[in-house]
């Protein structure tokens, strides 16, 4: 009888894993019978990052309860680091899925580290003052990546924070990290179906990691800290393992944007903290704490403002509309009331009363 | 001689920052929320200035007190419409999410009426700048306004705070605003004033931002916004001192850092500072700590 009660758990992830398929399938099949516009697969591998990212940020946000605001450096770093190895390996490695798979690992290793120095000093503040340090942190990133120079030539690696000029490079070198200019000529390596299979596997890691033991002793963290210390829970070390599984899965999100794009920039838009608040943005709209819902709230919310493109310039303020309402809707204390008291399910056990 | 202008130039671009900030500190003090949609309010008092005196050549004068009449109305319709009916919500991150989405609101609502160019802003100080030793140090008219100005509302609100009733209330509903209100005072109305000071002060902050770096986008508030909030938590948020200090301290850092070691990395030396501060002194300068009861 045991092997029949499939848990509650497993029948949830089933359903979230059932829903990144489907939704693969549903679009395969529209591409091929050629229902889906240009635009609209433009779109694909983004959704694929957003998700990622929405997924990866929902550790740190809703399982770790800690705010971060400082994700898209996170992607940064994976993104560069990514597309940097691709770049000097364009010429070595010759199968592009090797040296993609290559350069997934790479990103994903770079930010984990760089999450990891960041996370052991700032995870020691709480609070609004942890989402102000992470913010900075994403933007010291970007910064720095703005300013730095690498070139390549027979002598190897040359680096440098002031221009490309004082590279030094013998005459065959060739500038890899142009600083503002970023990395042009990335390899063009992503596809959706990649994108699909790095989403199932960030899906994987993380709910896994939710269901562990490891992924209680971080959900005790968040709901109270001191008494998750007095029975034995590592703090540092738990809070450091999310922190940092989180910011190398946003890495290898990264490493997909960089390699579905001609020119990697380090702009404001791309790697700003309005980036991290994109993201941010997802994740509380598809509920904190909630997988699927992250999913699911990055794929409206990406698809919402190309769907309102007919509207040309009001397209953003009717997202930020949306945005408002549906905040309001979903958290006033009175609207959920008001909410319970007319939901379907209640109206239905009500009349089952008067029976 | 150039390094006391770039310190002057330091000073007024950290008072800037310090009227921001008071806006952020004080609303945070008073509702424990970032209103994110704070910076872009600014850019709304420089688009009302901007409109009246460039467009409908209205004097300056009048041009300001339109600004801050209509910021200072904002507000409270922000605080009305977006921010109150989540006050007891469940998660905090709700109200954050939604005040982000006033941001991009208000953001929105600019481009589409002014449109995405960048605006030419004339200045609407008209005091000559002084020359002080044989002119080799020149400071601007709007320096000088924008330190001036950054004293008297200093002055003027703790005076405001410490002197009047509404003051107290205010003090009062920081707090405890459970205990507050068995004691008769009006929370919302409360929270409503601090809402519209904080915004009139940042119709007041947009006019000297603007007169000071003269070029208006709808986005014209955002950085500054930001960079107000990391100097209201680097002062130690909820102080009014403290904002003073923290604007001032990364005016001067982010004009120093630009003038000598890298333009590019200024920003990144502003956020740099405020890290090693908050990891040495985790609330900030004059913060409080409160020690949490198991």
């Amino acid at each position: 009888m045991k092997k029949l009660c499939i848990s509650k758990n497993l029948k949830d992830n089933i359903i979230t894993y059932g829903i990144v398929i489907l939704a693969y399938i549903i679009v395969q099949i529209m591409v091929s019978t050629g229902n889906m516009s240009s635009l609209m697969q433009g779109l694909l591998v983004p959704l694929c990052v957003y998700v990622i990212l929405a997924v990866s940020l929902n550790l740190t946000v809703g399982i770790l309860g800690e705010l971060s605001l400082g994700h898209a450096g996170f992607m940064c770093v994976g993104a560069f680091t990514g597309a940097f190895f691709s770049k000097c390996m364009e010429d070595v490695i010759t199968i592009g899925l090797l040296r993609f798979i290559l350069a997934i690992l790479i990103g994903g290793i770079s930010a984990a580290v760089i999450g990891f120095l960041i996370g052991m000093p700032v995870l020691r503040l709480k609070g609004d003052y942890l989402a102000i340090v992470t913010l900075a942190f994403g933007e010291i990133i970007k910064n720095i990546v703005n300013v730095l120079y690498i070139g390549k030539d027979s002598n190897g690696l040359h680096i440098s924070m002031k221009d490309s000029l004082s590279l030094g490079l013998e005459p065959d070198g060739q500038v890899i990290i142009n600083g503002a200019q970023g990395i042009t000529g990335t390899p063009k390596d992503s596809t959706f179906t990649i994108g699909v299979i790095l989403i199932i596997i960030t899906l994987i890691i993380v709910l896994n990691l939710i269901h562990s033991r490891d992924g209680r002793a971080i959900m005790a963290i968040r709901d109270n800290l001191i008494a998750a210390e007095s029975i034995g829970i590592n703090i540092t070390k738990y809070k450091l393992m999310a922190f940092s599984i989180s910011a190398s899965l946003a890495g290898i999100a990264g490493v997909l944007y960089s390699h579905n794009l001609n020119s990697l920039m380090a702009t404001p838009k791309n790697f700003g903290y309005n980036m991290s608040i994109m993201i941010l943005v997802f994740v509380v709209l598809g509920g904190i704490g909630n997988i699927r819902g992250s999913i699911i709230a990055a794929v409206v919310l990406t698809l919402l403002p190309e769907l309102l493109r007919g509207l040309s310039n009001y397209r953003m303020l009717i997202y930020a509309i949306v945005l408002i309402v549906m905040m309001l809707f979903n958290w006033s204390p009175k609207l959920v009331e008001l909410r319970k008291r007319f939901s379907p399910r209640r109206l239905i056990n009500r009349t089952r009363e008067v029976q | 001689m150039s390094f006391i202008s770039y310190l002057i130039n330091g000073i007024s671009l950290g008072s800037v920052y310090a009227i921001i900030a008071l806006g952020y500190t004080m609303v945070y003090g008073i509702a424990k929320m970032l209103n994110f949609a704070h910076g872009d309010v600014i850019m709304v008092g420089g688009f009302t200035i901007f409109f009246a005196v460039s467009m409908q050549g209205l004097p300056p004068f009048v041009g300001i007190l339109l600004a801050v009449v209509l910021c200072t109305i904002l507000g409270i319709t922000i605080e009305y419409i977006a921010y109150r009916p989540l006050r007891q919500a469940a998660s905090s991150l709700a109200v954050l999410i939604t005040a982000i989405g006033v941001s991009y609101l208000l953001q929105n609502l600019a481009l589409l009426i002014f449109g995405a160019n960048t605006k030419a802003f004339t200045s609407v100080v008209t005091i000559p700048a002084i020359k002080l030793a044989d002119g080799q140090i020149t400071i601007s008219g709007e320096t000088i306004v924008t330190i001036i100005s950054c004293i008297i509302i200093m002055i003027g609100l703790t005076l405001f705070i410490n002197k009047t009733k509404a003051g107290q209330a205010m003090l009062a509903v920081s707090e405890d605003k459970g205990a507050a209100q068995l004691m008769g005072i009006n929370v919302n109305g409360t929270i409503s004033l601090t809402f519209a000071i904080g915004s009139a002060l940042a119709a007041i902050a947009g006019m000297l931002l603007c007169s000071a770096y003269p070029s208006l986008t709808p986005y014209t508030g955002s950085m500054p916004g930001i960079k107000a909030f990391v100097a209201a938590v680097f002062g130690g948020i909820g102080s009014i001192p403290g904002a003073l200090i923290g604007g001032v301290v990364l005016g001067i850092i982010e004009i120093l850092g630009k003038a000598y070691i890298s333009s590019q990395m200024a920003d990144a030396i502003v956020f740099m500072v405020l890290i090693i501060v908050l990891l040495v002194k985790p609330t900030g300068i004059l913060g409080k700590k409160i020690q949490e009861k198991v």
